[in-house]
């Protein structure tokens, strides 16, 4: 298969990016999105040219390190799918096909398509824990989970953090993380001290790092490889709304840990 | 640091107000076209309402919050726009590919803003009287403000119609996102209620609009006589 890619390329965080477009040449149906994107960049090095630099780490699909807007859509065509899973032949021969990097304030560009993603560990380090002594293992069933319970706190923590939400959501809003962070511990006992403290100081984090707020268009959701429900959004909204009630405060955001290099 | 500005200064806090007040001119937005049905019952019967309400005790308490409402609202709705738009700085240079969003939900700003200049439209032709200056001063034969009066001289006027129809297809734009919404911004959703909130939603936006286009479009097209 052969395509033609019209993909961002941008030295670095403060340079001037641009649109190059380069001819993806013998391209099995078999390959993965970032194998085809292999073959572009060792073509690319034998002609001693700079190669596309994008993030991938565990290339199934699982990781959340891998990204890409392909054609305009978070993670490219298919649903609930990550880039790395994505196969050539969900495309057809000759296709254009435009690759971007995500496109948020809170996420700069590093180079190419590689985006600065930290701004979703600093909305963690906010909240996204428990505050208990771990210890070993507890016993099985020493703490009753109802099935349902269990079952709504592992589908929410199914977000591997990869940031297509806040791509493809036209307000470049990180609700849908947040809501996802929150609820995976909202549904479990262990969840409950904190339940509202987490939830003030994860949404303070996510605007302190200027993402946009959520509208209800519900993109996020459709863009999610993992599929996750704009439900806990609206369980994230329920439980700011109830800390608003309760002592929790407002405004106490701990600084920032100092982690720049 | 005081609970009321710890939430206005968060987003969800902010979106929470916003679908508050939402609710409220909602609730405003019905009970005005309850009222405007008046005119069907004849000019006797709208003005008798009109007058009623004119010198209700409470009127000016019900105006001064409506005006608070109103003006939050907007506050909210151009601060959350504004915001929005920083957030995503540069845009993507292939066209997104909507997958889940609608128009409604896209162009809210820009209903909003259609919405409120309607308004001010609106209130300057009816209440202030500012498009028509003789409307303050029409009264019928019992000495009360012939609204009924204003109304079918208003809407004789093509252009005016199509202005009052083309506001309420857009306030029903703006509604039909708002109504849905306003749901999962108060967290009092999910997927199993989807079906249902986006029907009764539906039905209450269309009821709103339909009434109030009923109106221009009767008198403009012969209105029953009483």
């Amino acid at each position: 298969m052969n395509f033609k890619l019209r993909v961002w390329r941008q030295k670095n965080g403060t340079a001037k990016g641009a649109m190059v477009e380069y001819d993806a040449r013998d391209i099995s149906s078999d390959m993965s999105f970032l194998e085809m994107l292999d073959t572009v960049n060792e073509n690319l090095i034998h002609e001693g040219q700079e190669p596309i630099a994008f993030d991938h780490d565990c290339r199934e699909g699982i990781c959340g390190m891998c990204s890409l807007m392909i054609n305009g859509v978070a993670h490219g065509p298919e649903r609930t799918t990550t880039t790395c899973q994505l196969h050539m032949r969900k495309f057809k021969d000759g296709d254009k096909i435009t690759v971007e990097p995500w496109r948020a304030n809170a996420f700069p560009i590093i180079r190419d398509l590689v985006v600065d993603r930290r701004a979703l560990d600093r909305i963690m380090q906010a909240g996204g824990y428990v505050s208990v002594k771990t210890g070993s293992a507890p016993d099985a069933n020493s703490i009753p989970v109802a099935k349902e319970d269990a079952d709504a706190a592992f589908e929410a923590a199914e977000c591997i953090g990869c940031g297509a939400c806040v791509a493809a959501c036209p307000n470049a809003s990180a609700t849908l993380f947040v809501a996802a962070k929150t609820a995976q511990y909202a549904h479990l006992p262990q969840g409950q001290p904190e339940r509202s403290k987490r939830a003030i100081n994860m949404v303070e984090a996510m605007d302190r790092d200027g993402f946009g707020s959520c509208t209800n268009h519900y993109e996020c959701e459709a863009a999610c490889p993992k599929g996750i429900s704009v439900r806990f959004i609206a369980e994230l909204n329920r439980d700011f709304l109830k800390a608003a009630m309760t002592t929790a405060k407002f405004g106490t955001l701990p600084p920032l840990p100092d982690f720049e290099e | 640091m005081n609970r009321l500005v710890g939430l206005f200064s968060t987003s969800i806090g902010r979106k929470l107000m916003m679908a508050v007040t939402g609710v409220l001119l909602l609730g405003f937005l019905v009970a005005h076209m309850l009222g405007n049905m008046i005119v069907f019952q004849g000019q006797d019967a709208l003005n008798a309402y009109a007058d009623w309400l004119t010198g209700h005790p409470m009127l000016w308490i019900a105006r001064a919050h409506l005006l608070a409402f109103f003006a939050l609202h907007t506050y909210l709705g151009v601060r959350l726009a504004t915001e929005n738009r920083i957030a995503r700085p540069t845009r993507y240079q292939h066209r997104t590919r909507h997958q889940a969003s609608t128009p409604a939900s896209r162009y809210m700003i820009l209903t909003g803003l259609v919405v409120l200049a309607f308004v001010a439209y609106h209130l300057a032709h009816f209440t202030f009287g500012a498009v028509d200056p003789g409307y303050p001063a029409l009264v019928d034969d019992q000495g009360r403000h012939d609204v009924y009066g204003m109304i079918v001289h208003g809407f004789r006027q093509p252009w005016i119609v199509g202005t009052y129809v083309v506001a309420m297809l857009l306030l029903g734009t703006h509604l039909i996102h708002g109504a849905r919404s306003l749901f999962q911004t108060l967290g009092l959703n999910h997927e199993s209620f989807n079906v249902i909130i986006r029907v009764m939603t539906l039905g209450l936006v269309m009821l709103i609009v339909l009434g109030n286009i009923s109106i221009p479009l009767f008198v403009y097209f012969g209105l029953p006589t009483h």
